[in-house]
């Protein structure tokens, strides 16, 4: 293998110790968070400058070597699976903050700059990076861009591509371009809205601009805990209804708040069947009146117990159960697969009932953590490795639980993009027609189709799946899916 | 042409070699189909698909009038944050989108771009595509419906569209403050950019005399005093504007109902920093103007020969579109050109192979 041309001109670009090719070296870069899946690429480069980047890309184009561009390797989705005898571009080198201009509120970042390195920075202007997937502190900015990542305040904020003000990238065959700029406003189609969530198949991010927001001056939070799930779904549409628009909306279950008091010790008041968060965030004179109107709105929903945090720890206590809910989840089983599904808001209910339904007739349990604001689902599907044929039986109530949201008009993925794990039920979501149109573009702009093959689209070869467990960072509590 | 269907639309679009389709004709240098091109009028494609106050979004037709959704909006106590502009005059949702402007409200949570979550659409081969979705949240498929934002009809005809919107703002109040020198009320943009203070939307109108800023705040009547106090004691004093002739000023902005009617109206992406150098040449020019969106957008109304402010903006590298007046044999677009790229060059190639939208 090692005298591939493709090998030896890699050889050329880059140093022995930025060209990984030895099995021992390659082994961490075979998954991602989305464990179950694995596939070792053939080399892996680990480039320095945007100028290494695209060497590479270009090299990959005139071998036809397919590529993927990873960042930190969190995806949930399979996102930076690389593709056997691919090459992996691994980026977490590229982790500069190329500038930051408090006074335009704008930060130009490399593709490997850690999210929340972005508002670590930006804070002593007062200012942060609004987007916050929950791996935030190991997640990069480029695989934010690739799959449009959400967090816990989508609704209010917005996603990735709400923030992304401009980017130059590298097309699959090794062209630069130039998309966007760094004013919110822009004339002409919005290319680089375009190219974010585009999952790496129209290449890599290079540089992104970002816009920076202002820190909120003061949030007010509420923890409401009832004995229905249904009377906390309530809850949030009367809340909903009230004209407030809260930062975020959070609901879990029996069994999640169970895996937190387990793991965080988080003292949610005992016997909840649903604990609902609600913080409203903003400017302190606004947010103090909307809190009084919100406490009048939870006072009416009939919640057997209602606690105000009077201090900052005493907030971050209630957030630190929440946060940790999907990792704590392995206090109370071996194993779990996390699902990110969208209902609309109205159904939460009925998706929930459903989810029960399903869980009792597969005999699977299933623990439920949703962003209740924007109808985003996570149930966690829990499962022993161990035992035979468990993770089949585990994906095939997964499988269930998306033609679910389809069902009822929501989409397969609110934040962890499709990727490998959901690929097969794009036609489910879309009509042949639209997954034409989606094609034709893949193909216009890669025309060998190098650039993170196999994933968006159904088909192709399936790497292997196999039990192994979360992702080493996620047991040691750094990083946790939501 | 006028379209009554879908199936009426697919068929005019396999009939025609080059096309534009257009809504109401708010917008007449964008909706106005230079010789040997067919225009498709649309807005016999109307009316609202969906609607459920408690999901926050609505699907309607690509020709329903922005007017009548807003309407809707606010039995429910709901609005389209980005303020449409012309709504009043008649645009169209789909004009909107294809057009890609937004009001002065963009500044609080964003433009038609954070807004749109779905749509519909016809290619150059009449076939209909669909991209994106109904919930507020998605992140499957390529983002279709923010490519179309911009898109001048020259991506496809857009049929169908699908939009959040959130609760309205229950009451608005505005400080206005007039300095004496541009330089003095860019500062006071800078010192509201670094505050924490909530603004819906925040707008410069300079002049050869003064220039005058414009700070919006909405929200819980009841916070309103406390918050305009707060603001003025900032900006060191302002008059405070409310009720019908606060509506008024801001209506005004979104109708562009300041812009002589003689004048091309031009709308030009920028940066706070930008507006210096950029207004010393507009005031030249004897133009009247208006920076929107906390200084993200400029509303040019040009006098003269549009050829002279498209070399204005070539030089300082900024970027145009005609929204009022006769673009001529240069199209809508001025400045500094913006998508002549690869990547737009092969989107455009994957969505019209046939060339039925004109050139980009």
């Amino acid at each position: 293998m090692s005298g591939h041309p493709f090998l030896v001109e890699l050889a050329r670009l880059f140093p022995p110790d930025r060209l990984l090719t030895a099995a021992a070296q390659l082994a961490p870069y075979e998954s991602d968070a989305l464990t179950a899946f694995h596939s070792r690429p053939r080399a892996v480069v680990l480039p320095e400058t945007a100028d290494e980047v695209i060497a590479a890309v270009r090299l990959c184009h005139q071998h036809q070597v397919p590529f993927v561009a990873r960042g930190s390797g969190t995806s949930l989705s399979g996102g930076s699976l690389p593709v056997k005898d691919g090459l992996v571009i691994g980026l977490n080198r590229l982790n500069r903050i190329l500038r930051l201009d408090p006074q335009e509120r704008i930060a130009v970042v490399e593709p490997g700059v850690i999210n929340l390195n972005v508002s670590k920075a930006a804070a002593p202007y007062g200012l942060y990076y609004a987007p916050d997937p929950s791996s935030q502190p190991i997640c990069t900015i480029g695989g934010n861009v690739a799959f449009n990542s959400g967090g816990a305040h989508c609704l209010k904020y917005g996603m990735t591509s709400n923030h992304v003000l401009g980017l130059k990238a590298v097309l699959p065959d090794g062209e630069v371009v130039p998309l966007g700029g760094e004013s919110q406003e822009s004339v002409g189609p919005d290319w680089h809205g375009l190219f974010v969530g585009s999952e790496g198949l129209f290449g890599v991010a290079l540089e992104i601009t970002l816009r920076l927001l202002p820190k909120p001056e003061r949030y007010r939070t509420v923890l409401a805990a009832y004995h229905s799930m249904e009377a906390a779904g309530e809850a949030v549409a009367a809340v909903v209804a009230s004209g407030l628009l809260p930062g975020a909306m959070e609901i879990m279950d029996r069994l999640a708040i169970q895996a937190a008091e387990a793991a965080v010790h988080a003292n949610y008041p005992p016997g909840a069947a649903a604990l609902l968060i609600v913080e409203l965030d903003g400017e302190a004179q606004a947010v103090e009146e909307e809190f009084k109107r919100l406490m009048t709105v939870i006072d009416g929903t009939g919640a057997y117990e209602v606690r105000v945090p009077t201090t900052e720890a005493e907030r971050q206590t209630i957030w630190k159960g929440r946060k940790s809910a999907f990792s704590a989840v392995g206090r109370i089983s071996p194993d779990y697969i996390v699902q990110d599904g969208v209902v609309p808001r109205s159904k939460l209910g009925r998706a929930l009932a459903e989810i029960d339904a399903l869980s009792a007739r597969h005999g699977i349990r299933v623990a439920n953590v949703f962003h209740a604001g924007d109808g985003n689902l996570h149930p966690l599907i829990l499962y022993d490795g161990r035992e035979p044929g468990a993770l089949e039986r585990a994906e095939a109530l997964a499988s269930e639980i998306m033609a679910l949201c389809i069902r009822l008009g929501g989409s397969i993925t609110g934040e962890h993009g499709v990727g490998m794990e959901k690929r097969q039920y794009m036609p489910q979501l879309f009509a042949e027609a639209d997954m034409d149109a989606m094609w034709a573009l893949r193909c216009a702009v890669d025309t060998l189709q190098i650039a993170n093959r196999g994933k968006m689209f159904p088909g192709g070869d399936a790497p292997a799946l196999t039990q192994r467990g979360p992702h080493p960072l996620e047991k040691a509590g750094v990083i946790s899916r939501e | 042409m006028t379209i009554k269907t879908l199936g009426h639309l697919q068929d005019a679009v396999r009939a025609h070699s080059r096309l534009l389709p257009r809504g109401a004709g708010t917008k007449p240098a964008l909706s106005t189909p230079p010789p040997g091109v067919t225009a498709l009028d649309l807005t016999g494609l109307s009316g609202l698909v969906e609607y459920d106050p408690g999901e926050f979004t609505f699907t309607a037709l690509a020709g329903t009038p922005v007017a009548d959704v807003q309407a809707l909006l606010a039995e429910h106590g709901q609005y389209l944050p980005f303020d449409p502009m012309l709504a009043e005059r008649g645009a169209t949702l789909g004009g909107t989108v294809a057009s890609g402007l937004s009001g002065p409200g963009r500044y609080r949570y964003g433009g038609v771009r954070d807004f749109i979550l779905g749509v519909r659409w016809v290619d150059g081969a009449g076939q209909v595509i669909h991209g994106g979705g109904k919930v507020v949240k998605n992140a499957a498929g390529f983002d279709f419906p923010k490519l179309m934002v911009g898109s001048l009809g020259r991506l496809g005809v857009l049929v169908e569209v699908t939009f959040k919107v959130f609760p309205r703002p229950q009451a608005y109040a505005t400080l206005r403050r007039e300095y004496p020198r541009l330089e003095q009320a860019l500062e006071a943009v800078y010192t509201l950019y670094r505050s924490q203070l909530d603004l819906e939307a925040l707008d410069l109108r300079p002049d050869a005399r003064s220039a005058g800023l414009y700070v919006r705040l909405g929200g819980l009547a009841e916070a309103l005093p406390a918050r305009l106090d707060r603001l003025a004691a900032l900006l060191g004093g302002g008059d405070i504007l409310e009720g019908g002739d606060e509506a008024a000023l801001w209506r005004d902005v979104r109708e562009l109902a300041w812009a002589p009617q003689d004048a091309a109206l031009v709308k030009v992406p920028l940066t706070p920093r930008r507006i210096a150098a950029l207004d010393a040449a507009l005031e030249a020019g004897g133009s009247r103007r208006r920076y929107s969106g906390g200084g993200q957008v400029v509303w040019i109304a040009w006098p003269g020969p549009v050829e002279a402010l498209h070399q204005v903006l070539a030089a300082q590298g900024l970027s145009g579109l005609m929204v009022f007046g006769d673009p001529g044999e240069r199209g809508p677009l001025l400045g500094a050109p913006r998508s002549d790229h690869a990547f737009a060059r092969r989107v455009r190639a994957a969505l019209d192979a046939a060339g039925r939208w004109g050139p980009g």
